[in-house]
């Protein structure tokens, strides 16, 4: 059936099992929280349009620390707003999952499709020494099974999950095979509130660990946790990549615009491929360290100034050139645009020499 | 040999961290006693604030939640509305539910949350050093109002019972204090009322609680309760300002 992105958010978030919503309205992911308006009371669950972000946040947290599954869905401004809470959720240990359909900035911007958030998103946006698992569907479908894997992530780690979209995903229309909603079996939380009960401890949720040594070792815990969820869950889709020697890196909407630009230029007979993260943290810098290897170089386009553009040169470590294409504010690039920049660095790339200097780098 | 006076069994053993002569310590009493009566210690969920009370969850025993700043009706409304038979409270200063987190509590009442606030108005910021709250009194002298806190430059203390008792859903809001024996017990009647209200599911209930903070009001514990008889009581007069209907026909 023919759905739109923001509805596959909202259905991705019922098939996860998820029954609490707590939000406060900003274009382009009002359709989020019109279906989950709708949806949830019937599924037996909660819907609250609330009074800012920070309450939405914290919402969030009190229901998680109750054990629930819990999410919130929000645009970049609302975003911003929300970091002090996603600090504690962090501090707390709690899962939970957030949506940012972000539009341009910074301030009130516009709410045109951007991408400029993603610093914000993978570096913490809160205080502290912390980061979020952070998932970028680039399709309609893959929204709906993003969203169900971030709630296993989330509670599995116990950690919030961001999800990243934009305006152009939320509003894209596409055919999706729903599939037959399974029963899901939630996972045991025994350290959550619920009244003590016959529980023989009581339990307490906090983020504050006032002795600096027992603060050190809360979070050389997070750097554990953070450790295994680098080396496991780490995924990017790697696309015609064989025998390429120029690979783009995108993720959400603009990959599809390289994926369009990959096709074209192997119609043209050049060797391009693609890499779109999936997880933007964990950065899936195995796979942009193994194209590294046999690669003459890479080109990231993005919907900004150039953010991952920093993650893929970490990852590449200065062994080939790296070179950005990005506009930002508000605006996606074309196929055109990116043709013609593969082109001119494709034109120097006969000379790997060449393709040094153009991207200004000593490879 | 019969035992008249205990440890509420919704109180720890843990040595309490407040100032001598500080009035948190009666108020944790009267919640905790409030919640034994009631019977309800096992499926209580406390919410601690930032401020003084921010180690309260190493006070009460019951399951607790430490929030953000101001946020704790935010927080408190996540718990309740996952567990709707449980019974739920907040704790939290003047500084916390007044300034940086009033609309959540302002939202909470509207929306006829059913969980109790505790509200200790002490009129000053304790734990950060005695700096000026909404509810310090006009004159008042703060690390942040050396002269005296001054109208023209920061307005009014703001009454947040009077303010909350103009919201329909807000059941059952009463001011008391414990600066005497004789208003200590009446406090615990009030937070015991609330506690009574919510568990009929009528919607939000507060206790406001004038309470004293010598050290920051650089005073003895003593003339810190007389502080508070003379110059609290008649900025922020006593009372039940809203109570269920059923409850004014008894
Ligand atoms: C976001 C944020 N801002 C400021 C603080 C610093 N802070 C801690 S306690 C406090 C004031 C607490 O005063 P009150 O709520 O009146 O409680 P009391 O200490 O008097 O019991 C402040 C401003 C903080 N922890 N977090
Ligand atoms: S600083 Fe004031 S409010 Fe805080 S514990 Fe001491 S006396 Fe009580």
């Amino acid at each position: 059936m023919l759905m739109r992105g923001n509805e596959a958010f909202a259905e991705g978030v019922l098939r996860a099992g998820c029954r609490y919503t707590f939000a406060y309205p900003i274009t382009p992911q009002s359709e989020i929280v019109h279906f989950l308006a709708r949806r949830l009371p019937e599924a037996g669950g909660v819907f609250l349009q609330v009074e800012s972000e920070v309450a939405a946040v914290n919402m969030v947290f009190g229901a998680a620390a109750a054990g629930a599954r819990a999410m919130t869905s929000s645009s970049s401004p609302g975003i911003s707003l929300m970091q002090e809470g996603i600090s504690y959720l962090v501090g707390a240990r709690l899962p939970c999952v957030i949506i940012n359909v972000m539009r341009g900035g910074p301030g009130l911007g516009n709410i045109a499709p951007s991408q400029g958030d993603y610093l914000q998103a993978v570096k913490g946006g809160g205080h502290g020494d912390y980061r979020l698992i952070v998932l970028a569907p680039s399709s309609v479908p893959e929204i709906i099974e993003l969203m169900e894997l971030a709630f296993e992530l989330a509670d599995t780690y116990r950690n919030p999950v961001l999800v990243l979209g934009d305006g152009v995903l939320g509003q894209m229309m596409e055919p999706v095979a729903v599939h037959e909603e399974k029963p899901v079996i939630l996972p045991e939380k025994p350290w959550a509130v619920t009244g003590q009960g016959d529980r023989p401890e009581r339990n307490i949720i906090s983020s504050l660990h006032i002795v600096p040594e027992d603060n050190e070792r809360f979070n050389r815990e997070l750097e554990r946790v953070q450790k295994e969820i680098r080396r496991r869950e780490q995924r990017a889709e790697e696309y015609r990549l064989d025998d390429a020697d120029l690979i783009l890196v995108a993720f959400g909407t603009v990959a599809r615009v390289a994926k369009a630009v990959v096709d074209r230029a192997r119609a043209e007979g050049l060797r391009v491929g693609l890499i779109r993260p999936v997880t933007l943290w964990p950065f899936p810098d195995d796979a942009v360290s193994r194209a590294a290897a046999r690669v003459d170089g890479f080109l990231v386009v993005e919907m900004n100034l150039g953010q991952m553009v920093e993650d893929v040169r970490l990852a590449v470590n200065g062994r080939k050139p790296v070179h950005f294409y990005g506009r930002p504010g508000g605006t996606v690039p074309t196929v055109r645009e990116v043709w013609n920049e593969v082109k001119r660095i494709k034109e120097v790339t006969g000379d790997k020499e060449d393709l040094r200097a153009a991207a200004g780098t000593n490879g | 040999m019969k035992k008249i006076f205990e440890r509420p069994q919704a109180l720890t053993d843990k040595p309490l961290h407040y100032c001598p002569g500080c009035t948190h310590g009666i108020i944790h009493r009267l919640v905790a006693q409030a919640i034994d009566q009631l019977g309800v210690r096992t499926r209580t969920i406390g919410v601690c604030p930032v401020g003084c009370a921010v180690f309260a969850y190493e006070y009460f025993n019951c399951d607790m939640v430490q929030a953000a700043h101001g946020r704790a009706a935010a927080v408190a409304t996540g718990v309740k509305r996952v567990h709707p038979d449980r019974v739920v409270f907040t704790y939290q200063g003047d500084g916390d539910l007044a300034a940086i987190g009033m609309a959540e509590t302002i939202h909470a009442a509207a929306r006829g949350e059913k969980f109790t606030t505790i509200f200790v108005n002490n009129a000053i910021y304790g734990m950060t050093g005695g700096q000026m709250a909404p509810t310090t009194l006009v004159g008042q002298k703060t690390t942040t109002t050396p002269f005296g806190r001054d109208v023209e430059n920061t307005g009014m203390p703001i009454k947040v019972s009077e303010l909350l008792s103009t919201i329909d859903r807000a059941v059952y809001i009463a001011r008391v204090s414990v600066h005497n024996p004789r208003h200590v017990i009446q406090a615990g009647r009030a937070i015991r009322k609330a506690f009574e209200f919510q568990l009929r599911g009528l919607g939000f209930t507060m206790v406001e609680v004038l309470s004293t903070c010598p050290t920051n009001w650089g005073l003895s514990p003593l003339e810190a309760l007389t502080w508070l008889e003379e110059h609290m009581l008649p900025v922020y007069p006593l009372g039940e300002f809203r109570k269920p209907a059923e409850e004014e026909a008894v």
